[in-house]
C-alpha cells in the first residue's frame, strides 16, 4: 500500500517502527560485543606481537617484568614488551582445574541427592542453601577467606618444619592454593548444581522406571540411566563453571597471595599451601598501570587471554546445552 | 493484571516443562538391601548436603555475629575520613550511596534493553541469521569475565568523546564515574534480564497472541498490551537477579569508579556533579577495608559486608515472593 493512504496520525507505536527499534537495539548490543573483541585484542597486540609465543612461556620475575613494563612507558620512547606468563597461566590452571574437578565430584552427588534422594523436608532446605551460596557476592566469599580460612591454613595447617624448608624461596603464609581452590569451589559448585539438577529432573522417567521394574536398585539406577542420560548437562554446567572460575578476580586477588611464583607440585604435598597468582587478579592489582602505554598492552594481553578461554568455555557449554535441547531435554 | 485476556486459572504445570509426577518417589525402596558401596555413596550424598547447608548456616550466621557486632547506625550516615585507627577513620555512607546509586542506574539501563532484546528475539526474531548471533552474542556476554568488561570500559570512557561523563584535566580523560561503572554493570546484568524475560514470553501459548491478533491489534500492541503484562513476574525475578549481580560486582568497581572511599563531585550541577565524578561502593570498601586492601580495617568491612548481605538476601527474599505470587496466580492452559 502507497504511504500516502495510510491513517496520517497512525499508532504512535507502528508495528514496523518498532520492530526496526527493537531490532537496532539488537544490533547495538552485537556491535558493542564485536567491538569489545576487537579493542581488547587491538590493544594486547604490541605485547602479543613482542613476545611471540613466549608470552605462554616461563621465564624470569614476573613482578620485575612488569615493573621493567611500567617504567618503560613512564620513560617513553623505548617500551619494553618482555612479558612471559606461564606462572600466572600456571597458577589459573592449577586453581581453575583443582576447584572445577573438586566442584564437579561435590556438585554430581549433590545434585542426585536434590533429584533421587533427599527427603522432602531436605530439598527445601537444600534448594534455598544453593541459591544462598550462588548470590553472595565474590568479595565476601574473599573478606572471609582472608580473615578465616587464611589464618586457620597459616597457623593451624602449615607446620613449622614445612616453613622452615621452603623459607629462602616463598614464605608460606596461609595465602595459598588451598585457600584459593576450596573457595573457589564453593562459588562455582552452585552454577554446576542447578545446572546438573534440571538435567537429571528432565530424564524421561520411562527410562528409570524401566530400571528399576529389572530390579536394579535406585542407587544403581539413578548413576546408571540418569547421571548417564544427563551427560550434556552434567558436560555444560562443568564448561560453564569452568568459564566462571577463569574469570574470577577479586575473591582470587584477596586470597591467592598475590605473589607471581608458580607452585611446584615437585615439592610434594607442600604446594598445595604455596602462594601464587592467577591472570585476572593480576589485572586488579595492576591496575594503576593502566596509563603507561606498554603495560596497557600487556594487561589488555591478559585480558585477550582471558576473554579467549572464557568465551571457548561458555559458548562450548552453550553448544553442549543445545545439543541436549535436541532430544527432548531442557537445561 | 490489567490484561485484556483474563488469566485461567491453573490446570496444568507450565508448559515449559512437562510435569513428572513420578512414582519412583513413592515407590521408596530402603537403602537396607543394598551393597556397601552403593550404600557409600548414598552417605557420601548426605555428607556433601549437609556440608553445604553448614557452609551457608556457617557463611550466614558468622557475617550476622560480626556484622551486629561492628556495625553501628552511625556507620551508613557518616563518610569515611581519614584516621588513625577504625574509630576515627569515619563510616561508609558514600560506599552505602554509591551502592544504591549504580544499582538504579545499571538496571535501569539494563531493563529496557534486556526486555527489548528479549521481545525481538521470541516475537520477531527475523532474519533467523541475526537471531542466530544475537542468542549467542547474549550467551558471550554472560560468560565474558568482568574484568576484561571493566577493562574495555576504561577504554571506551577515556576518551575524549566521552570526557564530559567523568572528570577531565589537561586533555586527558579519567575515565572514572559513576556513568562508566554503571554502564558496564548493566552490561552484566543483561544476559540475566534477557534470559529470564524470554522464559516468561515463551511460556504464554501461541493461542494468546492469535486471540490479540484477530481483534486487530498489532503486534507490538500485542507485545506492550498483553504479552510484557503477562511476564511480569519473570521480568521482575530477572531484574532482580540483575541487580544481585550488580550490587555484587567488584571488579568493575575498583576499575571504574576509582579508589577513593569518597564521592568525588566534578563541576557543580547538582545530581550530575556526582555521578560524573569517582565513588565507591560497598564491595569496593569491603575489597579495600580488607587486610589486602589500602585501608586495613577488618571490623568496618565486616560492618559493610553485613550490610550487603543483607541487600543481597533482601533481594533473594523478593524473587521467591514474586514466584510464589506467580504460581498462586497461576498458569496457562492449552
Amino acid at each position: 500500500m502507497d504511504e500516502r493512504y495510510l491513517p496520517e496520525e497512525g499508532p504512535k507505536w507502528s508495528d514496523q517502527r518498532a520492530e526496526r527499534l527493537l531490532g537496532a537495539l539488537v544490533c547495538a548490543v552485537v556491535g558493542l560485543l564485536l567491538a569489545l573483541i576487537v579493542t581488547v585484542f587491538v590493544r594486547a597486540w604490541p605485547s602479543f606481537a613482542h613476545n611471540g609465543l613466549a608470552w605462554l612461556g616461563s621465564g624470569g620475575d614476573i613482578e620485575e617484568q612488569l615493573n621493567q613494563i611500567y617504567l618503560s612507558g613512564l620513560e617513553g620512547a623505548n617500551y619494553v614488551y618482555t612479558f612471559h606468563a606461564w606462572p600466572l597461566i600456571w597458577s589459573t590452571l592449577l586453581i581453575t582445574g583443582g576447584a572445577v574437578l573438586l566442584g564437579l565430584f561435590c556438585s554430581l552427588f549433590v545434585s542426585v541427592f536434590i533429584v533421587e534422594f533427599a527427603p522432602e523436608r531436605m530439598r527445601d532446605v537444600l534448594q534455598p542453601v544453593v541459591r544462598f551460596l550462588a548470590s553472595v557476592p565474590s568479595v565476601i566469599y574473599g573478606l572471609l577467606g582472608v580473615l578465616v580460612i587464611v589464618p586457620f591454613i597459616g597457623n593451624h595447617l602449615v607446620t613449622e618444619p614445612q616453613k622452615a624448608s621452603v623459607a629462602g624461596v616463598i614464605s608460606l603464609s596461609g595465602y595459598s592454593l588451598l585457600a584459593a581452590v576450596l573457595i573457589l569451589t564453593v562459588m562455582i559448585a552452585p552454577l554446576m548444581i542447578s545446572i546438573f539438577s534440571d538435567g537429571l529432573r528432565s530424564v524421561r522417567p520411562g527410562w528409570l522406571e524401566g530400571s528399576l521394574a529389572l530390579g536394579v536398585n535406585r542407587w544403581r539406577t539413578t548413576w546408571k540411566i540418569a547421571v548417564r542420560s544427563a551427560r550434556p548437562a552434567i558436560v555444560a554446567g562443568t564448561v560453564l563453571a569452568v568459564a566462571r572460575a577463569i574469570g574470577e578476580a577479586v575473591m582470587l586477588a584477596m586470597v591467592s597471595g598475590s605473589v607471581a611464583f608458580a607452585p611446584n607440585p615437585a615439592d610434594g604435598l607442600i604446594f598445595i599451601y604455596e602462594p601464587s597468582r592467577p591472570l585476572a587478579p593480576t589485572i586488579v592489582k595492576n591496575i594503576d598501570s593502566l596509563g603507561s602505554a606498554p603495560s596497557n598492552a600487556t594487561l589488555f594481553a591478559i585480558a585477550a587471554f582471558l576473554l579467549f578461554s572464557a568465551a571457548l568455555f561458555s559458548l562450548a557449554g552453550w553448544m553442549a546445552r543445545r545439543a541436549m535441547r535436541k532430544y527432548g531435554a531442557t537445561a | 493484571m490489567d490484561s485484556s485476556v483474563a488469566t485461567p486459572p491453573a490446570q496444568k504445570g507450565p508448559p515449559a516443562a512437562p510435569v513428572q509426577q513420578s512414582p519412583r518417589k513413592k515407590a521408596v525402596e530402603g537403602s537396607a538391601t543394598w551393597q556397601l558401596s552403593d550404600r557409600i555413596g548414598l552417605a557420601i550424598c548426605w555428607a556433601l548436603g549437609l556440608l553445604f547447608c553448614a557452609i551457608a548456616v556457617a557463611i550466614a550466621v558468622y557475617l550476622f555475629l560480626q556484622g551486629i557486632k561492628y556495625l553501628k547506625p552511625s556507620m551508613l550516615f557518616t563518610p569515611a575520613s581519614a584516621g588513625f585507627n577504625q574509630a576515627e577513620s569515619g563510616g561508609f555512607s558514600d560506599a552505602f550511596i554509591g551502592t544504591l546509586i549504580v544499582a538504579v542506574m545499571g538496571i535501569s539501563l539494563a531493563l529496557p534493553a534486556g526486555v527489548g532484546i528479549a521481545v525481538w528475539l521470541v516475537e520477531y526474531g527475523r532474519p533467523a541469521a541475526l537471531a542466530r548471533i544475537a542468542e549467542s552474542t547474549i550467551e558471550s556476554i554472560a560468560g565474558i569475565p568482568s574484568i576484561v568488561l571493566a577493562l574495555f570500559g576504561t577504554v571506551i570512557f577515556s576518551s575524549t568523546a566521552l570526557g564530559f561523563l567523568s572528570r577531565t584535566s589537561e586533555g586527558i580523560v579519567f575515565g572514572r564515574s559513576f556513568f562508566a561503572a554503571s554502564a558496564m554493570l548493566s552490561l552484566v546484568a543483561l544476559p540475566l534480564v534477557v534470559a529470564s524475560t524470554r522464559e516468561g514470553l515463551n511460556a504464554i501459548p501461541q493461542h494468546v497472541r492469535e486471540a490479540s491478533y484477530a481483534v486487530g491489534k498489532t503486534k507490538i500492541a500485542t507485545v506492550r498490551r498483553i504479552l510484557l503484562p503477562t511476564a511480569r513476574p519473570q521480568v521482575a525475578t530477572g531484574a532482580m537477579l540483575g541487580l544481585g549481580r550488580i550490587i555484587g560486582d567488584t571488579a568493575i568497581i575498583v576499575v571504574l569508579l576509582g579508589a577513593t572511599q569518597n564521592f568525588a563531585p566534578v563541576g557543580s550541577a547538582f545530581p550530575l556533579n556526582y555521578l560524573r565524578g569517582a565513588g565507591t561502593t560497598l564491595t569496593n570498601f569491603v575489597y579495600e577495608a580488607s587486610p589486602t586492601g589500602n585501608l586495613n580495617q577488618p571490623q568496618k568491612a565486616y560492618a559493610a559486608a553485613f550490610v550487603l548481605l543483607l541487600m543481597v538476601l533482601a533481594l533473594n527474599a523478593a524473587v521467591d515472593i514474586v514466584h510464589r505470587r506467580a504460581r498462586k496466580a497461576g498458569t496457562w492452559s492449552h
